[in-house]
């Protein structure tokens, strides 16, 4: 049978009205758990496991599809409406959501993310389910060295969010760079920069500082500027629903980002938040609006979700043809799957060819329920704006800290006799370093990002440069490298050469205008 | 109405059986990982099995799990109801993070479940059997990239016991850690690596299907038909294992409680089917001889932590 006819099988039977409900109590779930910060979609589907040990497999394996979709879509809609990021993928988000959120276009921004969620994850599982077998080949060909020129590509491109001064954003990226060092050292096993802080041991949670510095730095903010200073957040301004100039902006992004999120999810040790950081510096640079960027651009929101979704999707690449979870999730979905006798890996698509349909007609239903629960939401979602600011940010301040609490809350640090959570510390230190940045005029986003991404680099480069004894050749060995510098290159050299090129054309016009 | 609802929790409270130990598990370890599926799994073996009425799962992630292990020694002191899962990597990860919390801080109660290592390379691998990988480690012991877990792991353990049988210079090994054996899988097929050492499980279907040609698993018994190392002429055995284990300060009385009922729970169908699925092997040691086992494996794990340099 062809791959049509298998994705027909499966969606027939993904369509029973009982995979539907289960489908839908997938979503509402994961929406509703997403929402929360601190209780991730991995979480989310390790508690529910046990439940769907009683469904049959492809009831269950809905659910969880379900479950995954939904969890993201809700750490989107509080990234948008509250600035607290509930997980790395979503920072992005909260960079142009927010800002549009607090212009009164909360409801085209939760708009977007929703139906640019459903068009990527629509773009990424037709990919998952004709070139999965081919897109693994190019993941796997990827070498530490070609890692490390992604990272190099990524540092590049991450400039995009350094705001107006190139030095802040340095300045900013080497705090997140520095904060990455801490913890234990994954190729020798010691610990660095950890002071005999057991808990610093794992290095610094990513969720934690994000939420620290957007949400509780933003706070400290607010309530250290002058009571009389007026109210500029407004609830909603126009329409709650995207205008026609929001659809021209929104697609070709969604499908850009569906693009860049699919492959990037695929790679083995790419991470989904990489492309959504991916997808802005594409959007910033191709946007006809450069000016809105920072104050709440469509496009800046509609990239990186679709990104988002489309590397979730991604991911399922390496855990259904190698066995490789890739994230915690895709980890409990391969217990899931073992549950049922089935082990992922070359020979499931022959072996278990109708479940593994299944699964990926399941993610377009599954995709679909997303949008028929959350479009009509939205409404309602945005109310949550129209709460009067003191209790507004006292709601923020609550739900920041409860989700801290519910990711880590163990009670481990002490002072004399006083227990306290040592992740709450954190999240309260690094929110007043969010406020000073915030105060002095440094942008938020590089130190998140270079947390994240500090990390990646510098484990890829070791790798590359142990497994060739230390001969740096190896760095710009394999044509995947060097096409990767390549495109580094371009990135700062052509917007250099048009500049001056630019320059050169306001000269002469300069000159003329003197004949 | 409000008595009504009185009278429901009263009864039910009542209905609960008096002999079964609420018991509460703490994986050391992120949802979805080995000690986490385990965890989960004791959960739904002793409340299906009746041993327990109530099971809860906690999961507190982090550095080979000693976090976990710093915060239940401390915290759980004489609690009969608390119970941590944990394993060989944690042995290894004890020693390396100079953790101040070790295993002698909790009571050990049962070892149940283990997996033996495999050693595979590419399809395409010039390396056809164990005996040709010893030659090349021992011409050129830097030119042999091993991909496997965490540094310190079991994995890792394995690669500087197999270079120290052969007479290699273990501090020679070119271990490349990954932070699981699924990302060290993709090194392996991708040809980054020279081989990859982890557990047979992750590297299992790409056997199974070609990808992969194993060279040796690392126990003391063949898995599916390949040799072990002692038949491939390098003295070592090593197996990673899963164990559980009880808080300090509790009584012997106790002990034996906790113990009876997890060897209720090694014996029950529902484990045994639990087990199938998972692809674990069951490795039930209990009392005293656990005991010895546990005692040698922290001798040995020291031994060979500090031949490969990361153990002073």
């Amino acid at each position: 049978m062809d791959t049509f006819g298998l994705l027909a099988n499966g969606l027939a039977a993904a369509m029973q009205w009982q995979n539907l409900i289960y489908a839908f109590i997938g979503v509402t779930l994961g929406t509703a758990v997403g929402v929360l910060p601190g209780i991730g979609p991995a979480l989310t589907v390790a508690l529910l496991l046990p439940v769907t040990y009683r469904l049959d497999p492809a009831g269950s394996l809905i659910m969880f599809a379900g479950i995954y979709y939904g969890g993201m879509y809700g750490g989107s809609t509080t990234s948008i409406l509250l600035n607290t990021p509930g997980e790395s993928a979503s920072i992005v988000t909260a960079l142009e959501g927010n800002k549009m959120a607090r212009k009164g276009r909360g409801g085209p921004a939760l708009a977007t993310a929703a139906i640019g969620s459903f068009v990527a994850g629509l773009i990424a599982t037709l990919a998952l389910a004709f070139v999965a077998p081919w897109v693994v080949r190019i993941a796997i060909a990827f070498g530490p060295a070609d890692y490390f020129a992604l990272m190099v590509l990524a540092f590049i491109t991450v400039s995009a969010a350094f705001g107006d001064s190139p030095l802040r954003g340095i300045t900013a990226l080497f705090i997140g760079l520095g904060l990455g060092v801490i913890g234990i050292d994954l190729q020798t096993g010691q610990a660095r920069l950890s002071f005999g802080i057991p808990d610093l041991l794992d290095g610094i949670e990513v969720t934690t500082l994000a939420v620290a510095l957007f949400a509780i730095g933003e706070t400290l903010a607010i309530a250290a500027t002058s009571a009389n200073v007026k109210d500029e957040v407004i609830a909603v301004k126009g329409s709650i629903w995207m205008t026609l100039e929001d659809w021209k902006r929104s697609w070709p992004a969604w499908l850009r980002g569906g693009f860049i999120g699919f492959p990037i999810g695929a790679m083995p040790a790419g991470g989904a938040e990489i492309g959504t950081f991916f997808s802005y510096a594409a959007e910033r640079r191709l946007t006809k609006h450069p000016e809105e960027f920072g104050e709440g651009a469509i496009e800046g929101v509609a990239g990186p979700e679709a990104a988002n979704n489309a590397s979730a999707a991604g991911t399922l690449v390496p855990l259904l043809t190698l066995g490789l979870p890739t994230s915690a999730t895709a980890a409990i979905m391969l217990a899931g799957f073992q549950q049922f006798g089935l082990q992922p890996g070359p020979l499931l698509f022959t072996s278990n060819a109708s479940l593994v349909w299944a699964l990926i007609a399941s993610l377009l239903v599954a995709n679909f329920m997303l949008l028929v629960l959350n479009l009509p939401l939205i409404g309602l979602w945005v109310r949550l704006l129209t709460i009067p600011k003191p209790w507004l940010y006292s709601g923020i301040l609550l739900f920041a800290t409860l989700g801290t609490l519910g990711a880590n809350g163990a009670m481990s640090g002490s002072l004399g006799p006083i227990r306290f959570s040592f992740e709450l510390m954190m999240l309260l230190g690094f929110g007043i370093l969010g406020y000073v940045l915030r105060r002095f005029g440094y942008p938020i986003a590089p130190v998140v990002i270079g947390l994240i991404l500090g990390p990646l680099a510098e484990q890829q480069l070791r790798r590359a440069l142990a497994i060739s004894q230390g001969d740096p050749v190896v760095l710009v060995h394999s044509p995947l490298a060097i096409g990767l510098y390549i495109v580094a290159a371009a990135a700062v050299l052509v917007p250099l050469y048009l500049r001056l090129r630019g320059k050169g054309e306001v000269l002469r016009q300069l000159a003329a205008d003197e004949d | 109405m409000n008595k009504l609802l009185l009278a429901a929790l009263v009864s039910s409270a009542i209905a609960v059986p008096a002999y079964a130990a609420d018991y509460t598990i703490m994986a050391p370890a992120a949802p979805g990982g080995g000690w986490d599926q385990t965890a989960r799994s004791m959960q739904q073996a002793l409340t299906e099995e009746g041993i327990s009425s109530n099971v809860q799962v906690t999961n507190v992630p982090g550095a080979g799990g000693t976090i976990g292990l710093a915060q239940f020694a401390t915290q759980e002191n004489g609690n009969p109801n608390a119970l941590i899962v944990g394993g060989y990597v944690m042995v290894g990860a004890i020693l390396t993070n100079a953790s101040p919390v070790s295993l002698e801080n909790v009571t050990p109660i049962a070892r149940l479940i283990g997996e033996s290592d495999v050693i595979v390379v590419p399809a395409n691998s010039e390396l056809q059997t164990m005996d040709d990988l010893v030659a090349k480690l021992k011409a050129e012991p830097g030119a042999v990239s091993w991909a496997g877990g965490s540094a310190g792991g079991v994995d890792h353990i394995a690669a500087g016991l197999i270079a120290k049988a052969v007479g290699v210079d273990p501090t020679q090994v070119n271990y490349i850690a990954y932070s699981g054996g699924g990302e060290a899988l993709a090194a392996v097929l991708g040809g980054q690596v020279t081989v990859g050492i982890s557990g047979y499980g992750e590297f299992e279907s790409q056997i199974a299907a070609g990808e992969l040609r194993a060279l040796a698993v690392t126990g003391s018994d063949q898995v599916e038909g390949i040799p072990t190392l002692k038949e491939s002429g390098v003295d070592v055995n090593v197996e990673n294992w899963r164990m559980v284990a009880a808080a300090p300060g509790i009584t012997e009385e106790q002990k034996a409680s906790i113990t009876a009922d997890i060897e209720k729970m090694a014996n029950s169908d529902t484990w045994k089917s639990i087990l199938e699925t998972n692809g674990w092997t069951d490795m039930y040691m209990a009392g005293d001889e656990f005991k010895a086992q546990l005692e040698s494996d922290i001798e040995s794990t020291t031994a060979v932590l500090k031949d490969v340099g990361l153990v002073q």
